[in-house]
């Protein structure tokens, strides 16, 4: 009993209810929505964003935030599919690709933690420093041509089922794990908490935001090869606005700005609740112009629910007991 | 005329969940200085806000010079003469002196405009009352010490032309020599025939300023007595609702302290202080006195590695250590308790369990994996041991009373198992109950070895507790007391030295 209790309070469990309930909806409205190819294809379609999610959730949780990710994307792939192009062998462009990423989630968490500068102002310059850079490398044409070895990254299918959804599946349920009951990962939940009270707790706090950076990055870095892969093609649109859809799927899961709070799981339920919404929609012949109006509009039930319910909690202090008060004389 | 300014009777205020005030009775002669005393959460802050019109009472009348006045806004209750000067002060940094004295009611000339000059008159005029000539009126109020514009803000609630003054804790970031110039200035307020409502926690300062006391617990109205009739024993044992004799405990014999634990050689870093030796020896409570500013939280700090100091040698059972980060303070048996809870010390959005766990993660985890269960109890064991009142571990630490906060933080702590614990301001904000609780605490965690060095503003604490009492001041020792013979003038000659002048 007490065990149902704790699951139904969770965040998870109310979107884990909310897409269940789209899901049953759905499957009764359109005889399309339950087919295996519409599934598959909503789920390749949010392995991307999912990916990222399970860094940015850290991250996040931690009190950070990075709004570079989506150039990220777009700069590593451009820059792996160059790469390939000039006869460099798959698994070394690949690598390479991953160190990008890595490397711009570093700088971002050196110059945020270390030299102190906000970290939306950070990320920020980044999103565009990186999108112009691919812009630069790319000269506006996309990059195809690609070896099939690569491509299979992003192509190749196992019963049935193409391996960005195993990536993005790996990846969701070790992060999960890791993020939710890891020593290691714990700490971020203590950064976002409070960051002097951490740091006051032995926690080494600059050492940990510099490597959630570094994640988000390699991540990012990775959703790009992946990206690059499917569709066999580098695009210097790439990933352009992802930033926002994995902040949002992030938010939706349970986590907030101020850090302390959230969970992968949540946020890959953020975003398969957005995505299924966004077919829906489709399915339901809604003009396709309503699609971001919608998004926009679960972000802001998802938040407002939460804010009620913690102000509610807040209202509900304990009562006090009053005992009859007998006032004795005093010194004489 | 009525003989009393200002009377309540039989105020009730309940909030959901909570009777926060039921059936209180105040009554204010005119130009008299009345305290409030009562633990946290016995209603004083309610009842304030009752009477300057920002919560309106459930039932129960207030009545000025005898006539039953309603406040339906906080702007009511200053028409009618009810001033506050709050704890946290309201002034705005970047303006001026007269702007902040004057706000909203500047005089005004030409094309409605502020007149400058018959504003900066009105406000030398004021600060005069203060002899604070010194002050210029167009200095902005941020350059002011905290002393001063807290002078700043009494004169910005008398501008009203107040009957009646409610102080609300100000002696709280006060320095002693601060704090008497507060109450002389108090008495001067009175002799014009205002009236003042003064709350405190420090039942001292309240036999040394006012006149009547009333006492409240949990909402009600407990007693009201002349200052000259009563003690301290009987308020505390009034506001706590049983007999509490000698808080602090008794002290130990000097002989059955062990080895020495701790010793800091010739610490110095910056500007913050220099040449900084002691010794603590296991059993033994070592407190640091001194004002605001003497460097003592910053040596603190330094010992515990969060911000190291560039000289200077530490030694823990005869070994030098050099911890450069507090993780490696821990490590090596370290312990630091910061003298602001809130802000640096909890978690305030999680629950209690993890606010225990968090100074030793590794304890509660098995392999690479925190384990739920060790995390459970630990911090069953921790509100059962620390005596914390909560309806579960699972509690927020929000919910809970600025005593219990403290003991979660303390559990944390004593959790770690230090050789060598720094407490800094250990019961800031604590009421007396949890307060002679915590002393228990840190003198059963000495008895086992711990050698502990507490930093306090409070002087009945630092006098009350240590064992020996090392003084500080601008960063360096200025000497050492033994605890049993320490006397208040002693420590405070040592703390002050030569006096400054007020006008900074």
């Amino acid at each position: 009993m007490d065990f149902l209790k704790r699951i139904t309070k969770q965040r998870e469990f109310v979107i884990a209810v909310i897409v269940l309930s789209v899901i049953v909806v759905m499957s009764f409205v359109s005889p399309v929505f339950f087919s295996s190819g519409n599934l598959l294809a909503l789920l390749l379609g949010l392995s991307i964003e999912a990916v990222i999610a399970v860094a940015m959730t850290n991250l996040m949780v931690s009190g950070g935030f990075d709004m570079s990710v989506g150039s990220i994307v777009a700069f590593s792939g451009a820059a792996v599919a160059i790469l390939l192009t000039k006869g460099v062998p798959t698994g070394v462009a690949v690598f390479v690709g991953l160190v990008i990423g890595g490397a711009i989630g570093l700088f971002n968490g050196f110059i945020i933690s270390k030299v102190g500068i906000n970290a939306f102002v950070t990320t920020l310059a980044s999103l565009s420093l990186f999108r112009g850079l691919t812009l630069i490398l790319t000269k506006g044409q996309n990059i195809s041509g690609l070896p099939a070895d690569f491509k299979a990254i992003g192509q190749a299918t196992f019963f049935g089922i193409q391996t960005p959804i195993y990536i993005a599946a790996i990846l969701i349920i070790a992060g999960d794990i890791t993020l939710r009951r890891s020593r290691f990962f714990r700490q971020s939940y203590y950064i976002g908490g409070n960051e002097r009270a951490a740091r006051l707790s032995g926690i080494a706090v600059d050492r940990l935001k510099v490597l959630a950076y570094m994640l988000t990055g390699l991540f990012a870095g990775l959703a790009g090869i992946v990206m690059t892969a499917r569709l066999g093609a580098a695009s210097m649109t790439a990933g352009s606005g992802l930033e926002l859809r994995v902040i949002t799927a992030v938010i939706i899961g349970g986590a907030s700005l101020q850090g302390g709070e959230g969970s992968v799981l949540g946020a890959f339920l953020g975003s398969l609740l957005m995505a299924l919404i966004t077919n829906a929609l489709t399915l339901l012949g809604v003009d396709v112009y309503w699609q971001t109006f919608v998004i926009g509009g679960t972000l802001l039930v998802a938040v407002l629910i939460d804010q009620l319910s913690k102000n509610r909690a807040a209202a509900k202090k304990p009562i006090l007991t009053i005992q009859p008060v007998t006032a004795k004389g005093g010194k004489k | 005329m009525s003989e009393y300014i200002l009377e309540a009777k039989g105020i009730v205020k309940t909030f959901p969940g909570v009777r926060a005030l039921d059936g209180v009775d105040l009554k204010i002669r005119r130009g008299e200085t009345h305290a409030i005393v009562g633990e946290n959460g016995a209603g004083k802050s309610t009842l304030m806000l009752v009477l300057t019109g920002v919560h309106r009472p459930d039932s129960g009348s207030i009545l000025i010079d005898g006539k039953p006045v309603a406040f339906s806004t906080p702007h009511d209750a200053v028409d009618r003469g009810i001033s506050i000067v709050f704890q946290e002060l309201s002034l705005v940094p970047s303006l001026s002196v007269a702007e902040n004295i004057f706000a909203n009611r500047q005089p005004t000339g030409f094309l409605g405009l502020i007149d400058r000059k018959k504003l900066n008159d009105k406000a030398r005029e004021a600060l005069a009352l203060f002899d604070l000539d010194c002050i210029d009126p167009s200095t902005p109020v941020k350059y002011l010490s905290v002393a001063n514009q807290q002078v700043v803000e009494i004169l910005k609630a008398i501008s009203t032309d107040p009957g009646v003054l409610i102080l609300d804790e100000p002696t709280s970031s006060l320095t002693e020599t601060e704090a008497q110039q507060l109450f002389e200035n108090i008495r001067r307020l009175t002799a014009r025939g205002i009236a003042c409502i003064y709350i405190s926690h420090h039942l001292k300062e309240i036999f040394e300023i006012a006149k009547t006391v009333t006492v409240l617990r949990d909402g009600h109205y407990v007693c009201e007595a002349e200052v000259k009739d009563i003690d301290e024993d009987y308020l505390v044992s009034n506001m706590v609702g049983r007999k509490i004799s000698d808080i602090y405990g008794t002290r130990p014999d000097p002989k059955s302290f062990g080895k020495t634990r701790f010793e800091a050689r010739g610490l110095g870093r910056g500007n913050d202080f220099s040449g900084v030796s002691f010794s603590v020896r296991s059993g033994e409570i070592i407190g640091f006195s001194g004002l605001v500013g003497a460097g003592r939280t910053e040596l603190a700090r330094a010992i515990f590695g969060a911000e190291p100091a560039d000289s200077g040698e530490l030694f823990l059972d005869g070994t030098r250590v050099a911890p450069s980060s507090p993780g490696q303070a821990i490590a090596l048996g370290i312990g630091y308790l910061t003298e602001d809870r809130k802000t640096q010390g909890l978690f305030l959005d999680f629950p209690i369990r993890l606010n225990i766990a968090a100074n030793r993660l590794r304890e509660f985890s098995r392999g690479f994996f925190m384990s739920e269960k060790l995390i459970e109890e630990g911090a069953e064991k921790a509100v059962r041991d620390f005596r914390i009142v909560t309806a579960g571990t699972g509690k927020s630490l929000r919910a809970l009373s600025g005593g219990n906060q403290q003991k979660v933080l303390l559990g944390a702590w004593i959790g770690t198992e230090p050789r060598f614990l720094i407490v800094d301001e250990p019961t800031r904000g604590v009421d007396i109950g949890a307060r002679s609780e915590i002393y228990g605490f840190l003198r059963a965690l000495a008895a086992k070895g711990t050698a502990i060095m507490m930093i306090s503003s409070d002087l009945t604490e630092i006098l009350g507790l240590s064992d020996r009492i090392i003084v500080m001041k601008s960063g360096k020792v200025k000497g050492e007391i033994d605890g049993p013979k320490a006397t208040e003038e002693a420590v405070i000659a040592l703390a002050t030295g030569t006096d400054e002048g007020a006008c900074d």
